[in-house]
């Protein structure tokens, strides 16, 4: 079947399969950033955002995003920057693999919530794992974000 | 590995309805289990175009779309208000928001799993699912009925002013629940629902439980042990059925002391 | 200092939070073979027959390959210093097939979707065997995980294949038996630590190619660079010298990249086709056919005196090593060497060990190493002898607990430089508030609050055995390259070793630019585990610093003409001390005469493993009527000597400690009775989320140790050790059960409350 679908605000139209999935299809299209950490939908690597919704693009199928506009990591790079400096003064990056999930989650969070407190933070983001951190760091780094773009966290 | 070799978005029920007739064609909710699976399917018929992600609320109740997402569920206010954050609180476990962002509630309710949340919760309110072919069918029936080639239209939820209380334990906060308890009360006549046990939730109603005169703690709890013995339990590698059994106990009480509430 | 002691940003760090491709799957040439694995369905049986060709015919298949091509000679996957310890028991792919999971056959085809097809269409006709599943039974067992006859161990371990041993061995230092009878006080229990996962968020991974000098080239996510090489040496039958490896960044590694899981299989399909070659392992490979903790069951008998000195430590460990022996010998040696030497007054401790195969996945390494197991049953055990002598858990540890200057017995005879242990329990006590909290309080809704309290150590490298080498070289624009063989993999090794040659050298961090590894071009070093990066590639850094200062004085005392002792190097300049004359490291740089390379290599082995210290207490909260916990407060308090980087050590603790917390409340490896592995999914093996970690609250008291790079010891593993037993020690404050058996399920604390209530009914 044939979709058009937008990529990081660039056109796409393209012939794919029943079945191809929008983590690949992403990556296929040079969006690197997103990474797969499971295939049972649980450990949120794979985030995107489409419809300022964040989602599962290992659950997603590419047909389901016809005509959907969808962003990734590689379309958002000054809102990553702006948060993910918080992340790096807290060194909660640490092995980073699981960073461009919670960035997305995190842009999508600050859209949907004003001013969340420490848990509704934590309930928001639970479908990110991380096993490096221990999520203290991260959750500093979260709060020093909300705090600069002047919606502190509570 | 699961393949699909057709996707169509269909444009009527009727479209899904006729394709949906073949075995080897699937109507997709989420996809969420859906894609873990290893089947080989032909067709898989989206919904997603037809409306039905909308959740409507009336003076009898609430209509919700199969294609709603178990987030919308969580964030629905009027929900939210009616039965006392128990929708919520049986959602918002679910492994996290953006899995939630995808799941379906047709999904959720067609899939009948044992270890739902959903379908715990729904079975303790006065429910109804509405499918193409047979019309409105009482969910308690549904959950009982084989998996046919019907489709999940709606799950519509009626505004009885009953009461209700959802708990559920877990071991990691967003894990599958190793009992999940659903209590409610109208007026006093009385609904638990167990599920995870690890079967699929059932439901026992009964009515004259507990007059006003008789709600002492004991009476609770000769109650709850009554309860739980309705229902039969299993192990697995989250718990055995002996501590399932104990915990549906514990919960069915404390699950009737909160819908009494200050009746109590 | 100006660096070091700092929360310097990792270097890594914008590279990682903007999602660039830095890991080795995203660098992977789009056309590699895509390759796969077909595993066995039964836990132990031998391979009859196998028919390749229905799979091998199909369009876009460019190999399959199975036992029938693969060099026989055995050889280990645990990424340790040759000789290793570990027995060489396995080959690529093996007739005999020993555990659900092992690996029967290779595929390499162009597609995912191709290869996929052709495991289907691959023919095996099984053998099925007898499988052993129970370890407690394996020893001298009929049923014998590894008969071959070119099983060979290297090492003296105690190791036997024709008794299913791994290893086995006894130490001792006194009459335990004899100690202990004289003790007021004697408690002899048994602990169960479970298989877990050390769950990196990137899979195992490697992809192959042959570079333009036609060298095998492996670049993979791993740990141990230097020992890859070597595993694919013995394990392809090809020279080392034809062998090149090469570590991007990677996704976590916590032990499992310490063992080469990967890389055998991309490699051969290289080296029999000539083509590049990626294999990804899916989340369930990862789990089902990897290298997890060694599960462990521990006997410790303790003996103590009227006033609760300890005088004696007996334990006995039984280590399940699974299939295969990978780090079976030597994690079991921590259970003991890291865990008696926390009580200092022990008159004698003997410690057992027998280290067993079974038909389940092999174990490995993570994070702890066999300390972790170790500490649970020995803190646990301590937490008994409390409780049956009426003393606060904490005092008992306080008038027991190993101090500064210490003769270590049961720590190869070690001296102990540097330790602030008691501090560390001083401050952990007034951070949870001991005094008012334990043991624990009732609260008004069935619910009680209590706190509990375990002590850990570890060590700071291999003593005598790990080794690390650093290359510094001044380039031209007078900054620095400095080139390592230790494996960043997200601890931030790269940062941390770069602020250490900052205050050296007098510069800034940004000065010196730090590379991944490459085999080809990095210095050795025995690779990132065992809590050595820090303390040893980080001393050798300090070492090759100071050679390369030597270097630049000279050269800076040549160029003005005079004697070296007559100039000092600032970080820029070498100026004369007894004149005003100076020359620029720049210019310097850019003299070119005889001996214009301004580089230095050094390298260190330490003979000495500086042991850092954890405090760690625990508030949980328990239903009373369901056993249900949460954790509400984690506190834990460190001696890693110097911190170098004060926000990445932080991490790191808080990192290490919440696996603990996942270990201590549910991780487990759970198999069915057939031996397959029902933990396969991140579905079914939890890892915490940030719901479940409650508060973690770290802090530091620090030592100064003097083996170490400005007084560092270190930190990586010592963090997991304390969870267990001071999550199982609050759950006895509070509801006065013994957890023995790890995961500290709601089920065996309500199971535990039931068996009081029977008793007293």
């Amino acid at each position: 079947m044939i979709i058009k679908l937008w990529i990081n605000d660039q056109e796409i139209t393209k012939e794919i399969d029943g079945d191809a999935i929008l983590l690949d299809f992403l990556r296929d299209h040079d969006c690197y950033s997103v990474k797969r950490g499971c295939v049972t939908s649980n450990c949120g690597l794979c985030t995107v955002i489409i419809d300022d919704k964040p989602v599962l693009s290992c659950s997603t199928l590419v047909a389901r995003a016809d005509k959907k506009h969808i962003y990734t990591l590689e379309g958002l790079q000054e809102e990553a920057r702006e948060f993910g400096e918080c992340l790096a003064d807290q060194g909660a990056e640490q092995c980073g693999f699981c960073s461009p999930g919670l960035v997305m989650t995190v842009l999508a969070m600050v859209k949907e919530l004003k001013n969340p407190s420490d848990n509704e933070i934590n309930e928001y983001l639970s479908g990110n794992l991380c096993r490096c951190s221990g999520y203290m760091g991260q959750l500093r780094g979260i709060k020093d974000y909300l705090q600069k773009k002047g919606g502190a966290g509570k | 590995m699961r393949t699909i070799n057709k996707f169509v978005k269909v444009k009527t029920l009727a479209e899904a309805y006729e394709l949906n007739q073949k075995r080897s064609n699937v109507v997709l909710g989420g996809f969420m289990w859906l894609k873990m699976g290893n089947q080989a399917i032909q067709t898989a018929i989206d919904l997603s175009g037809l409306g039905l992600d909308q959740i409507e609320e009336n003076d009898e109740g609430f209509q919700i779309g199969s294609m709603c997402t178990l987030r919308d569920l969580e964030r629905h206010e009027g929900l939210d208000e009616y039965f006392q954050g128990a929708v919520r609180e049986a959602v918002h476990h679910i492994v996290g928001v953006q899995f939630r962002n995808g799941a379906t509630v047709g999904g959720s309710v067609f899939g009948r799993y044992g270890f739902s949340d959903v379908l715990t919760c729904l079975m303790a309110l006065d429910c109804q699912v509405e499918l193409y072919q047979r019309g409105i069918v009482p969910l308690k029936e549904f959950a009982q009925m084989k998996h046919d080639n019907d489709i999940l239209m709606r799950v519509l939820i009626k505004k009885d002013g009953r009461k209700i209380s959802y708990q559920s334990q877990r071991h990691a906060k967003t894990d599958f629940p190793v009992i999940a308890v659903a209590v409610a009360r109208k007026e006093n006549q009385f609904f638990v629902s167990v599920g995870a046990r690890p079967m699929k939730a059932g439901v026992i109603e009964k009515s004259g439980w507990l007059p006003a005169s008789s709600r002492s703690d004991r009476e609770i709890e000769a109650l709850a042990d009554w309860a739980k013995d309705q229902f039969i339990y299993g192990s697995n590698m989250r718990a055995t059925s002996e501590y399932r059994e104990h915990l549906a106990y514990v919960y069915i009480k404390r699950g009737v002391k909160e819908v009494l509430g200050n009746d109590h | 200092m100006r660096a070091v002691n700092q929360a310097v940003r990792k270097k890594d760090a914008m590279l990682l939070v903007t999602g660039q491709p830095v890991y080795t799957q995203d660098l992977a040439p789009k056309d590699c073979l895509i390759v796969k694995i077909l595993r066995s369905p039964y836990a132990h049986a031998l391979i009859k027959e196998i028919n390749t060709e229905p799979a091998t015919k199909l369009p876009g298949i460019e190999c399959v390959l199975t036992y029938k091509d693969v060099p026989d000679q055995r050889f280990t996957l645990a990424g340790q210093t040759f000789p290793e310890p570990s027995p060489y028991d396995r080959l690529i792919l093996d007739q005999r097939v020993r555990f659900v999971g092992d690996a029967v056959a290779i595929v390499a085809g162009e597609n995912e979707q191709t290869v996929d097809k052709a495991l289907k269409r691959i023919k095996v006709k099984y053998e099925v065997l007898e499988p052993l599943l129970d370890f407690r039974t394996a020893r001298d067992h009929k049923v014998l995980i590894h008969p071959e006859a070119n099983w060979k161990s290297l090492c003296d371990v105690g190791a036997d294949n024709t008794r299913n041993l791994c290893a086995s061995n006894e130490e001792k230092n006194g009459d335990v038996d004899e100690v202990l009878g004289s003790c007021e006080w004697v408690i002899e229990q048994t602990y169960h630590t479970k298989a877990n996962q050390q769950t990196t968020m990137e899979t195992f991974r490697s992809y192959t190619y042959r570079d333009q000098a036609g060298k095998l080239t492996c670049v993979t996510s791993t740990q141990i660079p230097f020992h890859v090489k070597r595993i694919l040496s013995n394990a392809l039958a090809l020279p080392e010298s034809e062998i090149r490896v090469v570590k991007p960044r990677i996704g976590g590694g916590f032990g499992a990249k310490q063992t080469a899981v990967t890389e055998m299989y991309p490699a051969l399909v290289t080296q029999k086709t000539g083509k590049p070659a990626l294999l990804v392992y899916s989340r369930r490979e990862s789990l089902i056919a990897s290298a997890p903790r060694h599960e462990n069951e521990i006997t410790v008998r303790i003996g103590a005196d009227k006033n609760g000195i300890i005088r004696a430590i007996d334990m006995v460990t039984l280590s399940n090593t699974g299939a295969y022996g990978e780090h079976g010998p030597t994690t079991v040696g921590l259970s003991g060497h890291k865990s008696i030497p926390l009580y200092g007054k022990v008159e004698a401790f003997r410690f057992k060990y027998d280290v067993v195969y079974t038909n389940v996945m092999s174990s490995g390494a993570y994070r702890g190493y066999g300390a972790t197991q170790g500490t649970f049953a020995l803190e646990s055990a301590v937490n008994e002898l409390a409780e049956k002598m009426k003393l606060d858990p904490v005092r008992i540890r306080e008038i027991n607990m190993v101090k500064e200057g210490a003769v270590m017995p049961a720590y190869y005879g070690e001296t102990l430089n540097s330790c602030a242990l008691d501090r560390c329990m001083a401050k952990a006590k007034e951070m949870i508030g001991w005094q008012e909290k334990y043991p624990g309080i009732e609260l008004n809704n069935g619910k009680v609050r209590s706190i509990g309290v375990a002590m850990a150590m570890q060590g700071s490298s291999i003593a005598n055995v790990d080794t690390a080498a650093v290359f510094i070289k001044v380039n031209d624009q007078g900054h620095y390259d400095m080139k390592i063989g230790a494996t960043d993999m997200g601890t931030g090794c790269d940062t941390i070793l770069a602020q250490i040659a900052a205050d050296c050298l007098n510069c800034s961090v940004e000065q010196i630019s730090v590379s991944g590894v490459d085999t080809d071009v990095s210095p050795y070093d025995s690779g990132s585990y065992a809590s050595s990066t820090t303390y040893l590639t980080g001393t050798a850094v300090v070492n090759t610093c100071e050679t390369l200062v030597e270097m630049i004085r000279k050269k800076g005392a040549d160029q003005m003409g005079c004697p070296i002792e007559d100039v000092e190097f600032d970080g820029d300049r070498v100026h004369r001390v007894s004149g005003n004359e100076s020359i620029t490291l720049r210019a310097l740089a850019n003299v070119q005469d005889q001996d214009a390379d301004l580089s230095a290599t050094e390298s260190y082995c330490s003979p000495v493993s500086p042991p850092p210290f954890a405090v760690g207490m625990a508030e949980v909260e328990i239903d009373t009527e369901t056993g249900a916990i949460d954790l509400i407060d984690y506190v834990a308090v460190l001696d890693c000597g110097t911190p170098i980087n004060k926000s990445l050590v932080r991490v790191q603790a808080e990192g290490g400690i919440a696996q603990g917390i996942g270990m201590a409340l549910y991780e487990d490896i759970v198999y069915s009775r057939e031996g397959r592995n029902l933990s396969n999914s991140l579905m079914q093996y939890k890892i915490p989320t940030r719901l479940d970690v409650g508060r973690i609250r770290v802090d530091f008291a620090s030592s100064y140790e003097p083996t170490g790079p400005f007084g560092a010891k270190s930190i990586g593993e010592v963090v997991i050790n304390t969870p267990s037993p001071a999550i199982a020690n609050a759950v006895y404050n509070g509801v006065h059960v013994h957890v023995r058996e790890l995961p500290i399920t709601a089920e065996k604390i309500y199971n535990g409350m039931k068996q009081h209530k029977n008793k007293s009914n």
